[in-house]
């Protein structure tokens, strides 16, 4: 398994070095997500959750991209975001198993995930309410004189909410560090943007309206998000004002749940559209560039996928049989 | 003791709790202009200058969640609406967010212990969305404490205690407030939030008020003194937690309850008192629970209307008689002097 610990020896070049930890974490975000849904089916976790495979490269890129030390909010669909910027897989399957030792002691559930110790700091299920959280937070950071960012993970139907653009503004006015990550999936729940935004709508000249520099780009690439990424934070601490970036990206599965559109007989997105899309899988592409650009072989990605998949599910298993919460407990933290 | 004004007290607690805590900054509009929030932030803004007392944007939702992000990350921040019904578009991030948010997290994120000062209108036209006072729909919801200072010892000692508090805390205060005045101790000392105030003792009746109302119930209680009748007033101070105990204490000694509030009756705060002196003090009471507040409709701006609207030191002070079985004629039209002056 020599592929596991180039990027921690001196064989890997930089480049190798990058490409493969942007590929475990991408592997790990889409795993933990695949197993979760498979095993949400049975019932057993009962909070409402948002699955975010097909859309892993966008956290990967942007949380690859940052310190430990820099905080991250995000939104309903957020296990994605939680894992790449290293929260616990354990303590995630916990949580939404609702045991206690879930990230957030099962009170939170699916949409309230938290890893603090990772610069992972909260979820809301509510649009557009976590982009003023994050610009607080980079308020907090500039008042201390700190170079420390803060992102704010959100979809593009958060864009539709008037308090993305109270925030966008402050931001903007205050030129605060904060970076916009939109994960524009095409559809708020089961809604086209046809009937959300006028024909011709361009996110990113919405935002330019604000005077904030915006960047759209490909969102299922991961490496492109993760240099865009990385130019962007360091335009934020040299204290240059915020970034939008607008990653193009895809859901796999339903909005909330998880299933698949054809399982529930749903026709808002074409089986042309969702196939398309998977075959632009962020995943796939990942492995593809370390094959061709000769840093591992097919047989050395598929060890390490099935490595990690008897890993992770074997964790999942582990928090599914962990402890319920006491119940004397129910009035803590109030 | 030295005599302060409401606005006095508040800008005081406001200052020495900045002068212990540099985490401590307040925004929101025209928190530094030489007006101040009716002369409350006025001094801090002087004192701490722009970096910890700065304006900000019509954005009351953002606004809110900006602050509970820089809480996050260990500020305390305050912010000011100059009325309270503005606070209704913040209303996402203060109860869906801030209210639940150490719970929700189970204290690891943070404990985000924002201060959000708003300001009720009362009289000279402020109209049906310039006079609400929302400390019903906002103490419903667990997570939020929710303070009404009535006299300037408690405007200055909730201050600080908000800003000592560990979860987010709602100061509603009343514009009609500002000018009044009263002993305010010079020394950094909080009022404990979540405990009521026996402002004058009494044995025949008991007077619940809350705010402005509590300001009027001490004048209706020292013009029942003449006419021979011992009113108790309890000031609330906070709305959530809610202090039983020394309403129930005084209920069970007077067997007569009388509560006003400065918002309506149905699910109000006065309900709220009334089914708790239902449900714990029942066999003490002696009358039904009288319950004064705003008639069941907006505000109006017309002066005669308004005349009409508002209740007064007199409505309470009939409302005794009545539990008394005295003759309410014997009482007349009066009030406390309001010495507000237009527009705002």
């Amino acid at each position: 398994m020599q592929v596991l610990d180039l990027a921690g020896t001196e064989q890997g070049s930089s480049q190798a070095h990058l490409l493969l930890k942007l590929h475990k974490n991408l592997l790990n975000v889409r795993l933990t997500e695949e197993l979760l849904a498979e095993r949400y089916r049975e019932q057993e976790m009962r909070t409402p959750a948002h699955f975010g495979s097909g859309q892993e490269a966008v956290a990967v890129g942007v949380c690859v991209a940052l310190r430990q030390t820099d905080a991250v909010f995000s939104h309903h669909r957020c296990h994605n975001h939680y894992l790449a910027k290293g929260g616990s897989v354990y303590q995630l399957a916990a949580e939404l198993y609702g045991r206690a030792d879930g990230c957030s002691g099962g009170r939170g559930g699916s949409v309230h995930l938290t890893a603090p110790e990772q610069g992972f700091i909260a979820t809301s299920a509510i649009l557009g309410e976590m982009t003023a959280v994050a610009v607080g937070a980079a308020l907090s950071f500039r008042m201390d004189r700190s170079d420390h960012v803060a992102v704010t993970f959100f979809g593009e139907g958060a864009m539709d909410e008037g308090a993305f653009y109270e925030a966008l503004n402050y931001a903007s006015i205050k030129k605060l560090p904060v970076l916009f990550a939109c994960e524009n999936n095409l559809y708020a729940t089961e809604s086209p943007m046809s009937v959300r935004q006028a024909p011709g709508t361009e996110l990113c000249e919405r935002v330019r309206a604000f005077k904030v520099d915006a960047i759209k780009l490909d969102g299922n690439d991961v490496l492109e998000v993760y240099r865009t990424a990385e130019k962007a934070v360091a335009q934020l601490r040299r204290g240059e004002g915020p970034v939008f970036l607008e990653c193009m990206t895809y859901r796999w599965r339903e909005h909330v749940g998880p299933h698949f559109d054809d399982e529930l007989n749903r026709t808002y997105r074409t089986r042309e559209e969702v196939e398309r899309w998977m075959r632009h899988c962020p995943v796939k592409r990942s492995e593809q560039r370390l094959v061709e650009l000769d840093i591992c072989t097919r047989d050395e990605l598929d060890a390490l996928r099935e490595k990690m998949h008897a890993e992770i599910a074997a964790t999942i298993e582990r928090a599914r049989d962990a402890p319920w919460p006491n119940v004397s407990t129910l009035f803590d933290w109030t | 003791m030295r005599q302060l004004t409401y606005a006095q007290a508040l800008s005081e607690g406001l200052c020495q709790s900045m002068e212990r805590d540099p985490a401590i900054f307040v925004t929101g509009i025209a928190v530094d202009y030489p007006s101040g929030i009716f002369g409350s932030t006025t001094e801090a803004a002087k004192r701490f200058g722009p970096d910890r007392v700065f304006d900000a944007p019509a954005m009351e939702n953002a606004l809110t969640g900006i602050a509970v992000g820089a809480a996050a990350m260990g500020k305390r921040p305050v912010i000011v609406h100059p009325r309270n019904d503005f606070m209704f578009l913040s209303f996402d991030n203060l109860i869906n967010l801030a209210a639940k948010w150490r719970y929700m997290f189970m204290g690891r994120a943070g404990n985000v212990p924002i201060v959000v000062r708003a300001v009720i209108g009362k009289g000279w036209g402020q109209g049906a969305t310039h006079s609400q006072s929302l400390q019903a729909p906002l103490a419903h919801f667990p997570g939020l404490s929710v303070v009404m200072p009535a006299f300037p010892s408690d405007a200055k000692g909730l201050t600080i205690a908000a800003l000592q508090h560990e979860s987010p805390v709602v100061i509603l205060e009343h514009r009609s407030l500002y000018s009044t005045c009263g002993e305010v101790a010079d020394t950094f000392e909080a009022t404990p939030i979540g405990k009521a105030n026996v402002v004058r003792e009494g044995t025949d009746v008991t007077i619940v008020g809350t705010s402005f109302a509590s300001y009027e119930a001490v004048h209706a209680a020292e013009e029942l003194g003449k006419h021979g009748v011992s009113a108790e007033v309890i000031d609330l101070r906070s709305i959530r937690p809610l202090d039983e105990e020394t309403v129930l204490a005084s209920v069970k000694k007077t067997g007569r309850l009388i509560v006003t509030d400065t918002s309506w009756e149905l699910c109000g705060v006065v309900s709220e008192i009334a089914a708790l002196a239902a449900e714990k003090a029942w066999p003490h009471l002696k009358a039904p629970v009288i319950r004064i507040a705003l008639p069941n409709c907006p505000a109006p701006v017309s002066a005669k209307l308004e005349e009409a609207f508002y209740p007064k030191a007199s409505t309470i002070a009939r409302a005794a008689f009545k539990l008394l079985g005295r003759d309410q004629n014997l009482i007349g039209d009066w009030s406390r002097e309001d010495n507000f002056k237009g527009p705002y």
